[in-house]
């Protein structure tokens, strides 16, 4: 399992052709306390860059873009009543959706930990 | 020493809430008066009219939807139910109290003259369905103010129709889209920069069209050369906010327009912050095509609890054709008609339709045009004037205390920016904003525009005079001080309001919208848990 990173602060985790997405722990520590997650529906088919998900906080409602293009098979139904999961565990129970990859090529520009890393650290 | 206050409180008098007794008897403390729920006051079988005894025998027609039980309505008598909202309204803030540093709000005074032509009868008991030749004087009014609105802008034509700012905004789209579609052109995408208003992309969106953001610079302003690289012929148009909402005029405004115009793209102003530069700059002189006019900011029309708002938008002769019914006009014989559907095919054949059952508002134009003809147009460009002046004094005053992100670029328009970087770790933008609170202040507008962190949008307006806005910068500096000496007070601020520091994330994430009565869900928080004092 591999996970990537976008420049807008989404991390997806790849398994075999399914990959997990949500946002950063950088991403939440920056929109503060969230309050509503507004999650895509399953099956819905999605390309790379659309916003498909949006985080609202007490500062602020922040899209989601899918770094991925292909089906949604999974939204994080626990984020309903828990939407604090973001902030809690971002990076491993707030997940906010699964899809199916449609072209694993395009995890190709994304950047690895390290890479974000320094990108986070340039801001 | 320098009292603010000489007759008020004094130093040997001690702080407030240190009085003998921890808490009176009526949870009342001297004037800050507390209040229950209205639901939680009234008892039944109180009544402030005296009604018929209730008939025994209802219509037989409706008999099967009696209602059976009691409507649990709160019963008090009129003395009480007046106290209950003139208590309320204690516990409230208002512009007729103290400043109101809203920005991008520009709460500003509100003309006693403008409430006394409101109030004339005739144009206060008049009802919009009441035959034209009986309100002529009104209609004279809406011709008036729509002239002055295209004059002040430069624009060809004016649709007063609109009930606020994002509705004004929708109105310059659908304007937009009917232009476009009438020459066969219909386009997707409308380009919103950074620095516009929030709802600009909500509009485009409601409108039908996919929104892109343009970035901006580091100065604050439209990346004029990345919306240039975006344009192309899918552009349908943009929307820019000037003076944007960092508080800064878009200096390449013209340049924009004629980017956008050249290839077939139009462009849609929003005009909330027209304050910065009515009679100053004409919109129409800057290739603007559509742009609405907050009557309840630029205009001194009340608004935020105290008005409805009204937000006409002037449109450019290319988008003139297309304007929204109905709109007031002049027949052969010189008698001001309202012209509706019925009449539209005559003088407007292309009218994208109706947005509004009626002309507008008609209460807010009165007062509008009243504020107009008091001021006169060297007036209102002293307006400007003032309103800039102010918020460069706040800007200048304070750059040495918190980051102004801009404060290098020049100066601002009519409102100040700041950002949370000077603000030492743990102490927060929220914490001066409640800080203010305690001060008597109404807090800024917060974490607004995104472009900066934790923003801080103060927008004095001209209506300030030069102490008031010393003490806001005096209390601004204190509350600084007090976050860089971290002074762990201030982050449980407000300590003097009626409620203490409410918890946003859960009334956010738990929110309860309505009144249960006894069967408020358990783990709700009571009052006292939530601050009440």
């Amino acid at each position: 399992m591999t996970t990537y990173f976008t420049k807008d602060h989404e991390w997806i985790s790849v398994d075999g052709p399914m990959g997990t997405v949500g946002i950063t722990d950088y991403a939440q520590e920056q929109l503060g306390d969230i309050t509503f997650v507004e999650l895509p529906g399953e099956g819905d088919s999605v390309s790379k860059g659309d916003s498909v998900s949006v985080v609202d906080s007490v500062k602020a409602a922040s899209d989601v873009y899918t770094p991925v293009s292909g089906e949604v098979r999974e939204a994080n139904g626990a984020l309903a009543d828990e939407p604090e999961l973001v902030n809690t565990k971002p990076e491993s129970d707030g997940w906010l959706f699964k899809v199916l990859l449609s072209d694993a090529s395009e995890l190709e520009g994304l950047m690895d930990e390290a890479a974000y890393k320094a990108y986070v650290d340039s801001l | 020493m320098n009292a603010p206050n000489k007759s008020g409180w004094k130093p040997e008098m001690g702080e407030a809430g240190a009085g003998p007794v921890a808490r009176t008897a009526s949870g009342d403390a001297g004037l800050a008066l507390e209040e229950a729920l209205i639901f939680e006051l009234g008892g039944t079988g109180k009544c402030g009219v005296d009604f018929d005894e209730e008939p025994g025998d209802v219509s037989p027609a409706l008999a099967k939807f009696a209602r059976k039980a009691p409507v649990d309505l709160p019963a008090l008598t009129e003395p009480e139910a007046v106290r209950h909202y003139t208590r309320l309204s204690r516990q409230n803030y208002a512009i007729d109290l103290g400043p109101f540093p809203l920005g991008s709000c520009t709460m500003k005074h509100n003309p006693r003259l403008n409430e006394a032509m409101a109030r004339l009868p005739g144009f206060a008991d008049i009802h919009p369905l009441q035959p034209m030749d009986t309100v002529q004087g009104a209609y004279e009014v809406i011709e008036q103010l729509a002239d002055w609105l295209c004059k002040l802008t430069g624009m060809e034509a004016v649709a007063m129709s609109p009930k606020a700012g994002a509705h004004g905004e929708l109105c310059g789209i659908l304007a937009i889209r009917a232009a476009l579609e009438a020459r066969g052109d219909a386009r997707e995408v409308i380009l919103v920069p950074e620095s516009a208003h929030g709802t600009n992309p909500a509009t485009a969106a409601f409108a039908g069209y996919r929104v892109e953001n343009i970035p901006a610079t580091k100065d604050g302003r439209v990346d004029l050369q990345a919306l240039k690289d975006r344009l192309g012929p899918d552009v349908a148009g943009v929307m820019i906010t000037n003076p944007n909402t960092c508080g800064l005029f878009e200096r390449d405004m013209k340049a924009i327009s004629d980017a956008v115009h050249a290839v077939g793209g139009l462009v849609y102003c929003d005009g909330a912050n027209f304050n910065a530069i009515v009679g100053k700059v004409r919109p129409g002189d800057l290739g603007v095509d559509a742009m609405h006019i907050n009557l309840h900011k630029t205009f001194s029309t009340p608004h935020g609890g105290g008005g409805p708002g009204s937000g006409p938008v002037v449109l450019s002769e290319l988008l003139a054709p297309f304007a929204p019914i109905p709109f007031v006009r002049r027949d052969e014989k010189g008698r001001l008609r309202m012209v509706e559907e019925r009449g539209a095919k005559d003088h407007l054949p292309q009218t994208f339709g109706r947005m509004t059952a009626f002309h507008g508002q008609m209460g807010m134009f009165t007062r509008a045009l009243t504020y107009m003809l008091s001021h006169g147009v060297d007036g209102l460009r002293q307006v400007a004037e003032d309103a800039v002046l102010n918020a460069n004094y706040v800007l200048r005053s304070l750059e040495g205390d918190l980051d102004a992100p801009f404060g290098e670029a020049g100066p601002c328009m009519h409102e100040a920016l700041f950002s949370d970087e000077n603000l030492p770790e743990g102490f927060s933008t929220l914490d001066i904003a409640k800080g203010l609170i305690d001060e008597g202040f109404h807090p800024m507008t917060v974490y607004f525009p995104l472009v900066v962190h934790g923003a801080m949008l103060v927008e004095p307006t001209e209506t300030e005079s030069k102490a008031g806005l010393d003490r806001f910068i005096a209390s601004m500096k204190s509350l600084t001080a007090r976050a860089k000496a971290e002074d762990e007070s201030l982050k449980s601020a407000p300590h003097y309001a009626p409620r203490r520091r409410l918890d946003e994330t859960r009334a956010a994430r738990k929110p309860v919208l309505t009144y249960k009565g006894e069967g408020v869900p358990p783990g709700t928080p009571s009052l006292s848990e939530i601050g009440g004092s």
